[in-house]
């Protein structure tokens, strides 16, 4: 069994409410050191053998097609490999 | 003239559509998320809600439910679509319209009367306002910030495409943070038309703030005939 793993992140210029809402009550904890949050997506798409070529091309065209929104969002990468929060192999 | 309302697994406000259809006038025909057929109807509405939960994006998978793979064509072919706040999230996924949902900047729900702008009263369902008519209907929705690129903005405004804006008071600001106070858009040809507040909640007395939104569904109506 193996893992794809796809980050999405919203596109910089899109203002991002739930990162905004972290930064702003970081804070309170004493975290005054960083200036902004981002908060993005993870998906772990898990398929049974190996992860091929044809399992990357076939993850790339999901993340581009749904997993994420041109308008709005970049798929930052996406790359074979186990993902600590997803199922393991 | 049939008019066609897509239930979704987490629509809210199909029933209410339906409704608005009948009072003003029109036959309303039930239509479901997972047939691929749209029942030859004449036009269809797009209702409020959570379809499928809103996981991933409002709007994002229930623009791929099998009723979207008859929809999307037709509307290109001119079939007349509203799209009702959850349903205006779905024409943008379906990129049917331009730019995206997201959440409101002050990431609160809202639930209040809001008044409009109709900025172009020559669609498929505006055309029984005058241009300018300033309306009152229901806003209530949690990812209602209309966002889009600089280029895509100055296309929609060069060529009269947004439809209905938010009304701002001096000094303040439009209720979720759209861009330029944008409330509701159509597409070149006006027969496809997204907004985020809802008008099948204000056509009859004693309910809602106005009757206002009746002159969607009539517009429809007449628009069907005259085509």
């Amino acid at each position: 069994m193996g893992n794809v793993v796809v980050d999405v992140m919203l596109k910089s210029e899109i203002l991002d409410p739930q990162g905004q809402a972290v930064a702003f009550a970081l804070p309170r904890l004493g975290f005054n050191q960083f200036t902004d949050v981002r908060q993005g997506k993870r998906f772990v798409l898990t398929v049974e053998g190996e992860v091929s070529d044809e399992v990357l091309a076939a993850a790339r065209e999901a993340a581009e097609t749904m997993l994420s929104n041109p308008v709005i969002e970049n798929v930052v990468s996406v790359r074979a490999g186990l993902d600590e929060t997803g199922p393991q192999a | 003239m049939r008019i066609g309302v897509v239930t979704f697994p987490g629509s809210l406000d199909d029933h209410d559509a339906r409704r608005a259809v009948r009072i003003a006038g029109g036959e309303p025909v039930s239509l479901w998320h997972g047939d691929d057929s749209l029942r030859d109807v004449d036009a269809v509405v797009l209702p409020g809600g959570f379809s499928y939960g809103d996981y991933l994006r409002a709007g994002a998978i229930a623009r791929f439910a099998p009723v979207m793979s008859a929809l999307i064509p037709a509307a290109k072919g001119g079939l007349p679509v509203l799209g009702i706040c959850n349903g205006f999230q779905i024409l943008c996924e379906s990129h049917l319209l331009p730019g995206a949902m997201i959440q409101n900047d002050h990431r609160t729900f809202i639930c209040r009367d809001q008044r409009l702008t109709v900025e172009n009263a020559t669609t498929a369902w505006t055309s029984d306002f005058g241009q300018g008519d300033e309306i009152t209907i229901v806003l209530k929705n949690q990812d209602g910030q209309y966002v889009a690129d600089q280029n895509t903005l100055d296309e929609l405004e060069s060529e009269g495409r947004v439809a209905f804006r938010y009304v701002v008071e001096d000094g303040g600001r439009n209720p979720n943070g759209s861009y330029r106070d944008i409330a509701g858009i159509t597409n070149e040809r006006g027969n496809v038309v997204g907004l985020m507040p809802h008008p099948e909640h204000a056509i009859e007395e004693g309910y809602g703030p106005s009757l206002d939104g009746l002159k969607f569904f009539t517009s429809v109506l007449t628009s069907v005939v005259s085509a």
